[in-house]
C-alpha cells in the first residue's frame, strides 16, 4: 500500500495491462488447458462478481454473507426479459442490473443500519430468506426447484413482431449469437464487461467517493464526528456492489439462458468471499485473480477421479501407490470442497492479504523495500 | 385451540436444538470474543458420534438364516447379539443414550483441539478473520464427514422404550398426542441448559469464568489463568452443541450439511436474543422454534403463503431494526 507510486499514469498502465491480459486469455491459457470458452466465461463473470464484492467488503469494510442473492435476482430478471420480450441480451441485461440494483437498495437500507457481525448475519438472513422464497412461494416467478427455463411457448413479443421462427432462438447481441466464433464471442462479450467493471472500480477507488469508503472502513465513528453522514456512502457502495453482482448474474443468464435458486444459496455467497480473500482484499486486481484461481482449480480438481490418481501413482510400489491414491482422492473430484476449505483456512491464517500480499512479499524480498509496488 | 398447543409443543424440540447451539455460541462469544462459524459443524459432529457408535455396535457377521428352508439364505446378525443374546439387542436398541457417554469426551477433545490449535491464534485478529477461518474449518469438517459417511442422510432410531407417542392432553382434557422422543429431547435440552447455568452460577470455576467475562484483565491481574478456563469453556460449548446434535438424530436423520443449516438459524437466534446474553440465547431459541412451528400451520399459511420459510429471518430483521441489541443484549457488546 505504498502511496508514492499511485499516479494516473500507473493506473493507466495497470488498466491497459489488465485489458491485454484478459483479451489475450484464449492464447496464454492454452498451455494450462483452460482456454475454452465455458471456463473463460466463468473467469470473467466471477471476476466481475468479486470486483463488485470487493467494493463493499474491501473498500467499505462490510462483510456481506448474502451477496449471491443479487446474482440470483439478476439472472431471474434477465431470463424473464428473454421470455417476454426478446432474446437480445442487451435490454435483458440492462433490466437485470436495474432490478438487482433496486433489490440491493432495499436490502442495503435494512442491513446497513447495523455494522460488523450484525451486518453479516442480517445479509445472510435476508439472502437465505430470498433463497427460501424462491424455492417455495415465488414458484410462479422462479419456477422453484426446476429453475427458470425458456420454452417454445414464451411470448417474446419483440422477437415475434420481427420474425416468428420455430423453436427457442439462441441468445444474441443484435443478431450475433453468443455461441458465434466457436463460443469465443460469448467470452469476449463477458470480457468486455469485466474490463468495463474493472475500469469503473479503478475510478471508484481513486475518487473522493472511494476515499470516503476507505474512511468508513478505517474508522466510521471518526467520520461521523467530523459531521459527515456516512449512510449515503455506504448505501451507494452496497448498491454498486449489488449491481455488479446483478450484472454477473445477467451474464450467466446471457451465456446460458436459465436461472435457478441454487445460485442464491449462502454457499455461493461464501464462495465470493473466498475469491476476494484469496486474491487480496481491497486490492484492484486481487479479486479477479482469486476468482480465476478458484474457478480454474475447481475445474481441474473436480475433474480428477480415482482412476487418474491410480495411474499417476502407478510408478510407485503397489501398496504405497494405492494408499496414496486413496488419500489424495479425498481431495479431488467430489471432495474438491475439502481442498477449497483447507486452502481457505491456510490463506486466512498465513496470508490475510491473499495472493497479492504474497506477490508483494516476494517482490520485497527480491528487490528490497524501495520497490514495494502500488496497491494494484 | 388443540392445534395451537400441539404446534407449540412441536416447536419445543426444534427450539431446544436452537437454544443449545445458541447457548454454545454465546458462551464462546462471551468468554473468548470469537464468532464461531464452525459451531454448526460441532452439532453435526455430535450427530455423527451417534452414527459411529451405532455402526460399531451393530458390526455384523453373515449367519445362515435357519427360518428359510427352501434355499440357503443368510442374514446379518450383530456380534453383540451373538455373544450376549438379549442383552446385546438391548444395547443396540439403546445405542443413542450409549453414544452420549462416548460423545462427551470426544466433543470435549474436539473443542479443546479446535481452540488450542486454531482459534487461539485469532483472538487479536478482526472479527471478519475469525468468521472466515471458522467458516473454512466448517467446510473442512463437513467435507471430511462427507468423505467417510457419504452424502445421504443416515436415519437413526430412538430406543424402543421412547418410540411411539404419548398423549399429553389426557391430564388437562385435551387431545395432544406427541412423539415421545421429542418430549425426551425437550426435557434433555432443558436439563443441559439448567446444568450449564448452574455450573456457571454455583461453582467456583463458573464464578471465575463469569468474572472473566465481565472483566478479563482484572481477573488476570489477580493471578488467575483465565485463558485456561476459557479454553475449557470452549470445550464445554462444543460438548453442549455436540450432544444437541446427537440427541437430534432420531428426529432428523443426520447428513453432512445439517450443521450449516442449523448454524445459520442459530446465529439468527443469537442475534435476536442479544449477542453475549445467555438467557437471551435460550429464550430466543425456544421463541423462534415455537414461532416457526406455529407459522407452518395450514391456517396461517393460507393467510400468508410461505411464511413458514421466512418467519425466523423476518423476526430477526424486525428485532434488529427495533431493538438493535437484541431482546436481552447488553450494552457495549460487539458494537465496534
Amino acid at each position: 500500500m505504498a502511496k508514492s507510486t499511485i499516479t494516473p499514469r500507473s493506473d493507466l498502465t495497470l488498466f491497459l495491462g489488465f485489458t491485454a491480459v484478459v483479451l489475450l486469455m484464449p492464447l496464454w491459457l492454452q498451455p494450462f488447458g483452460a482456454a475454452y470458452p465455458d471456463l473463460m466465461q466463468k473467469f470473467a463473470i466471477f471476476g466481475l462478481f468479486a470486483i463488485g464484492f470487493n467494493i463493499l467488503f474491501g473498500q467499505t469494510g462490510y462483510l456481506s454473507f448474502g451477496h449471491a442473492a443479487f446474482i440470483g435476482v439478476g439472472s431471474y430478471a434477465t431470463v424473464w426479459v428473454f421470455k417476454l420480450m426478446t432474446m437480445n441480451v442487451i435490454p435483458a441485461m440492462i433490466f437485470g442490473v436495474l432490478v438487482s440494483g433496486v433489490f440491493a437498495l432495499v436490502i442495503g437500507f435494512v442491513c446497513l443500519r447495523r455494522t460488523g457481525i450484525y451486518f453479516s448475519i442480517l445479509t445472510l438472513a435476508l439472502a437465505q430468506m430470498s433463497y427460501n422464497l424462491a424455492y417455495s412461494v415465488l414458484t410462479p416467478i422462479t419456477n422453484g426447484e426446476t429453475g427458470l427455463q425458456l420454452t417454445t411457448k414464451d411470448p417474446r413479443l419483440l422477437d415475434a413482431a420481427m420474425d416468428a421462427g420455430a423453436g427457442i432462438p439462441p441468445t444474441n447481441v443484435f443478431g450475433i449469437e453468443m455461441s458465434a466464433w466457436d463460443g469465443l464471442f460469448g467470452f469476449y462479450f463477458c470480457a468486455a464487461f469485466l474490463i468495463l467493471g474493472f475500469y469503473i472500480s479503478i475510478r471508484i477507488t481513486r475518487s473522493s467517493f472511494g476515499s470516503m469508503l476507505r474512511g468508513i472502513k478505517t474508522n466510521q465513528t471518526r467520520m461521523m464526528y467530523t459531521g459527515l453522514n456516512t449512510k449515503p456512502y455506504k448505501l451507494a457502495a452496497f448498491v454498486i456492489s449489488g449491481m455488479y453482482a446483478g450484472l454477473a448474474g445477467s451474464l450467466m443468464a446471457a451465456v446460458d439462458p436459465l436461472a435457478g435458486a441454487e445460485r442464491m444459496q449462502w454457499t455461493a455467497s461464501g464462495e465470493v468471499v473466498l475469491m476476494t480473500i484469496l486474491g487480496g482484499i481491497g486490492t484492484l486486481v486481487g479479486p479477479v485473480i482469486g476468482a480465476a484461481v478458484i474457478k480454474y482449480a475447481e475445474n481441474i480438481f473436480s475433474a480428477i477421479d480415482k482412476s487418474v490418481l491410480v495411474e499417476l501413482f502407478s510408478f510407485m510400489p503397489d501398496v504405497i501407490g494405492s494408499g496414496l491414491a486413496t488419500v489424495t482422492s479425498l481431495f479431488v473430484g467430489k471432495g474438491w470442497h475439502l481442498t477449497l476449505g483447507i486452502l481457505f483456512m491456510l490463506v486466512v491464517i498465513y496470508l490475510p492479504g491473499g495472493i497479492m500480499e504474497g506477490i508483494e512479499r516476494i517482490k520485497r524480498r527480491l528487490f528490497g523495500k524501495d520497490h514495494a509496488s502500488n496497491d494494484a | 385451540m388443540d392445534a395451537i398447543f400441539l404446534q407449540i409443543l412441536n416447536g419445543l424440540d426444534k427450539g431446544g436444538a436452537y437454544a443449545l447451539i445458541a447457548l454454545g455460541l454465546t458462551l464462546i462469544f462471551g468468554t473468548l470474543g470469537v464468532v464461531n462459524f464452525a459451531h454448526g459443524a460441532l452439532f453435526m459432529l455430535g450427530a455423527f458420534c451417534a452414527v459411529t457408535v451405532n455402526k460399531v455396535i451393530t458390526l455384523s457377521a453373515k449367519v445362515r438364516d435357519e427360518s428359510v428352508t427352501f434355499f440357503e439364505a443368510y442374514k446379518d446378525v450383530p456380534y453383540l447379539e451373538m455373544w450376549l443374546g438379549d442383552t446385546g439387542s438391548l444395547i443396540i436398541d439403546w445405542s443413542i443414550p450409549i453414544s452420549l457417554v462416548v460423545a462427551i469426551p470426544v466433543m470435549l477433545g474436539v473443542g479443546l483441539a479446535m481452540e488450542r490449535g486454531l482459534i487461539r491464534h485469532f483472538y487479536k485478529r478482526p472479527h471478519a478473520d475469525q468468521i472466515l477461518v471458522t467458516f473454512g474449518l466448517a467446510i473442512v469438517l463437513q467435507e471430511i464427514v462427507k468423505a467417510f459417511y457419504g452424502a445421504n442422510p443416515i436415519p437413526q432410531t430412538a430406543p424402543d422404550f421412547f418410540s411411539g407417542t404419548v398423549n399429553l392432553g389426557a391430564l388437562i382434557g385435551m387431545d395432544l398426542t406427541y412423539p415421545t422422543w421429542r418430549l425426551v429431547y425437550f426435557i434433555f435440552s432443558m436439563g443441559i441448559i439448567a446444568a450449564v447455568f448452574s455450573f456457571l452460577q454455583f461453582t467456583t470455576f463458573g464464578m471465575v469464568v463469569r468474572a472473566g467475562m465481565a472483566d478479563r484483565e482484572t481477573v488476570q491481574l489477580l493471578g488467575i489463568n483465565i485463558t485456561k478456563r476459557f479454553s475449557i469453556v470452549f470445550g464445554l460449548a462444543a460438548v453442549v452443541s455436540g450432544l444437541a446434535g446427537l440427541m437430534y438424530t432420531p428426529i432428523l436423520p443426520p447428513d453432512y450439511h445439517m450443521g450449516m443449516d442449523f448454524l445459520v438459524l442459530s446465529f439468527v437466534v443469537v442475534v435476536v436474543g442479544g449477542m453475549g446474553s445467555l438467557p437471551g440465547a435460550v429464550a430466543a431459541g425456544f421463541l423462534l422454534g415455537i414461532l416457526q412451528s406455529l407459522a407452518s400451520m395450514t391456517e396461517v399459511k393460507s393467510i400468508f403463503p410461505g411464511i413458514d420459510q421466512i418467519i425466523i429471518y423476518l423476526i430477526a430483521m424486525i428485532v434488529l431494526l427495533v431493538r438493535p441489541r437484541g431482546l436481552m443484549g447488553r450494552k457495549g457488546v460487539m458494537e465496534d
